[in-house]
């Protein structure tokens, strides 16, 4: 690019004074220590823009709370908006990120497809990539520079298998939308209920692009089982339990069990009393008893108008933590590897409980919880009733 | 086995009376103005997002939102034939198809900046909710009213154009608008109002679809195919065969789904070219 710049003698007069004068001051305090720069790329626009905006809140959060320096260094969020659909798009803004911007980590990725179309960027430009939304199980594997900081579907998905093989619930249909993390949920559920002895009476697989459930709803309903297990992206939710509900699939005697994605605590208050009474497994809950997660939740709805924290923003709120916290071990000038060295082995108390980094696999080890969605001072919420600790992604 | 059967019955009706609702206007406009209206369903989704705000932001009860969510596309469809539609019906069906996708994206765009990229939430009153027993079988409230709903639009709309001088005119115009203009029929007019019910309809049916088929800024791109599969099975311009093809289609996708759920969603779509095949101007299509 040209720019046609005529400089008069005053200006310039003052650009050597000023950048004297800026020289003069910093020189001595840092040894000209560059901001450390993060690369965020979210889904701020299209479908998953709840996500994006969950987890950008969550970052700003943590760097209001806990400071704008680490180890001296100045830390610069860069927030990208890849809209969530286009793989292309996300490897194009990691690329221009790692060459103009030069980052220091780049973070985010919405969903599983977009991670792994920036993973190679990651391992070519030697940059830690911080895995904060996309949980399909595999993803670290496409990098040695990929951390993890949110959790895995067959991490969440296993405990409320077993959860329904202690409950006398013999009898499942399982109800997944036709895509990678449905998948992995359907496999990971029927593996561990069938090896605790319980009985799949169907696998319904339903369409992505198809928000009439009620047929397949009524499929499930007259094959009589004790338990309806359901995964759908998390916007969905609300049309299943709803017909759910209008079904009559709760006065039948089934039970709707799931991973907490189907009761996201974004979405939860807008679905009112279809949802209650549904148990669901998750690594976070709002309603996490914790003085951690008290501060967390009241300081988010503070600062976001009220919008109740999700488990997306803590993937954002924890990536940020581990990113801070490698750079205070591995030193300001750190390299990406010693960054991802340092990383692995953290080990914290989160908002939404104790977490670590498995240092073989790149992947969080956490408390997985039980909840039930009940009321509480008028709202519906996932309140906690039981806990595996230290589950691992089965991998 | 007898009950299931039933049951898959109702709701496909249920769900084809609600593809009727939305589609009929694209039927009628079709046949009428020879426009390929792909923004369709931009209408429907206006209609569905009147209903949401007043619901929401107003607390007006369900049914009373449904009025407004046929006027507001009604009257924001008379604005747009008026001034942008009118001019393309001389066009080449790629310039309409063009400009029509315009619309529909601006739509998606602009519902996403207003109201965001989730699903609305609908409250329906309590009576509408849960099922009713009748003869031994569980059927959806709503369901019913939804096939209620329509009995009353066809009866009403059968009547307009059969018993009324709109409805003359309006069969004129269809049958031949040359000839009609010729007569001192005001065609342009006939167009006018013809879109605006049209739009209104599908604005009324978007209400009315949202606990059913969901409300979210992709919506009009979403059921498009489902429209136009209408109009194209039924045969442009005629309520009969909008109606006729509206129940094949909605029966048969909910069968479908209930029987043979691993292949459930592509029925419809199999059905599709085998009616084009034996029906290549719809059902009730008159020949060009």
């Amino acid at each position: 690019m040209k720019h046609h710049f005529f400089p008069t003698r005053r200006r310039v007069l003052q650009g050597i004074a000023a950048v004297a004068a800026a020289g003069a001051l910093a020189a001595p305090a840092f040894a000209a220590e560059a901001p450390l720069k993060i690369g965020l790329i979210l889904p701020l626009t299209g479908p998953f823009a709840s996500t994006g905006k969950q987890i950008e809140a969550a970052c700003r959060l943590y760097i209001a709370k806990n400071g704008d320096t680490v180890a001296g260094r100045k830390v610069e969020l860069i927030v990208k908006d890849d809209t969530g659909l286009a793989p292309e798009t996300t490897k194009r803004i990691a690329q221009e990120m790692v060459v103009q911007d030069k980052v220091s980590v780049l973070a985010g990725f919405g969903l599983t497809p977009l991670a792994l179309a920036a993973a190679p960027v990651a391992t070519e430009a030697k940059v830690p990539m911080i895995v904060m939304a996309a949980a399909t199980g595999m993803i670290p594997t496409r990098s040695p520079f990929i951390v993890r900081a949110n959790f895995t579907l067959p991490q969440v998905t296993a405990p409320i298998a077993e959860w329904a093989l202690k409950n006398k619930i013999k009898r499942v249909v399982t109800m997944v939308t036709d895509y990678g993390p449905g998948l992995d949920a359907e496999k990971t559920f029927v593996t561990v209920f069938k090896a605790g002895g319980g009985e799949i009476v169907e696998s319904i697989k339903t369409p992505l692009r198809n928000p009439d459930y009620a047929p397949f709803l009524q499929r499930a309903k007259d094959a009589k089982p004790d338990a309806l297990f359901v995964f759908v992206p998390s916007g969905e939710g609300l049309a299943v339990m709803k017909q759910f509900d209008e079904r009559g699939l709760k006065q039948a005697g089934i039970r709707l069990i799931g991973t907490g994605d189907v009761t996201d605590d974004d979405l939860l208050e807008s679905m009112g009393a279809p949802a209650l009474g549904i148990i669901t497994s998750f690594h976070y809950s709002a309603a996490h008893d914790s003085p951690e997660n008290k501060a967390y939740v009241d300081a988010f709805m503070k600062a976001n108008n009220g919008m109740r924290p999700n488990f997306h923003s803590l993937g954002g709120y924890d990536g940020m933590h581990v990113i801070y916290e490698a750079v205070k071990k591995a030193g300001p000038t750190a390299t990406g590897e010693q960054l991802v060295e340092a990383m692995k082995g953290l080990k914290w108390v989160s908002p939404r409980g104790p977490m670590s980094i498995d240092p073989a696999t790149r992947q969080p080890i956490q408390t997985i919880y039980l909840r039930e969605v009940k009321m509480v001072n008028g709202k519906p919420w996932n309140i906690e009733f039981d806990k595996f600790e230290n589950v691992k992604d089965p991998g | 086995m007898i009950g299931n059967l039933i049951g898959v019955l109702f709701d496909g009706i249920a769900y084809g009376s609600l593809l009727f609702v939305i589609s009929i206007g694209l039927s009628v406009t079709m046949g009428l103005m020879n426009f390929v209206n792909l923004a369709h369903g931009a209408f429907a989704m206006l209609g569905g997002y009147a209903c949401v705000v007043l619901m929401t932001r107003a607390g007006v009860p369900f049914l009373a939102t449904l009025p407004v969510a046929f006027l507001v596309p009604a009257i924001v469809g008379i604005v747009l034939e008026r001034t942008l539609y009118q001019r393309l019906y001389k066009a080449t069906h790629l310039d309409q198809v063009m400009f029509s996708i315009g619309l529909v994206f601006m739509s998606v765009a602009a519902a996403t900046w207003f109201f965001g990229p989730s699903q609305q939430p609908v409250r329906l009153p309590d009576f509408l909710r849960g099922q009713v027993h009748v003869l031994g079988l569980d059927l959806g409230a709503y369901r019913l009213f939804l096939i209620a709903v329509v009995i009353v639009i066809t009866t009403v709309l059968t009547m307009l154009l059969v018993k009324t001088r709109f409805g003359a005119q309006v069969r004129a115009s269809v049958d031949n608008a040359v000839a009609a203009a010729g007569l001192g029929i005001d065609v342009n007019r006939v167009f006018g109002v013809t879109f605006a019910l049209g739009s209104g309809l599908a604005g009324l049916g978007g209400g009315l679809g949202i606990d059913v088929l969901g409300l979210d800024p992709t919506f009009p791109l979403k059921y498009m195919v489902y429209f136009l599969l209408v109009v194209a099975i039924g045969g442009a311009g005629t309520i009969k065969g909008g109606l006729v093809a509206a129940m094949i289609l909605g029966i048969c996708d909910v069968a479908g789904k209930y029987y043979v759920p691993q292949i459930g969603s592509f029925i419809i779509y199999f059905l599709m070219v085998a009616l084009m095949i034996l029906f290549p101007a719809g059902l009730y299509g008159r020949k060009a």
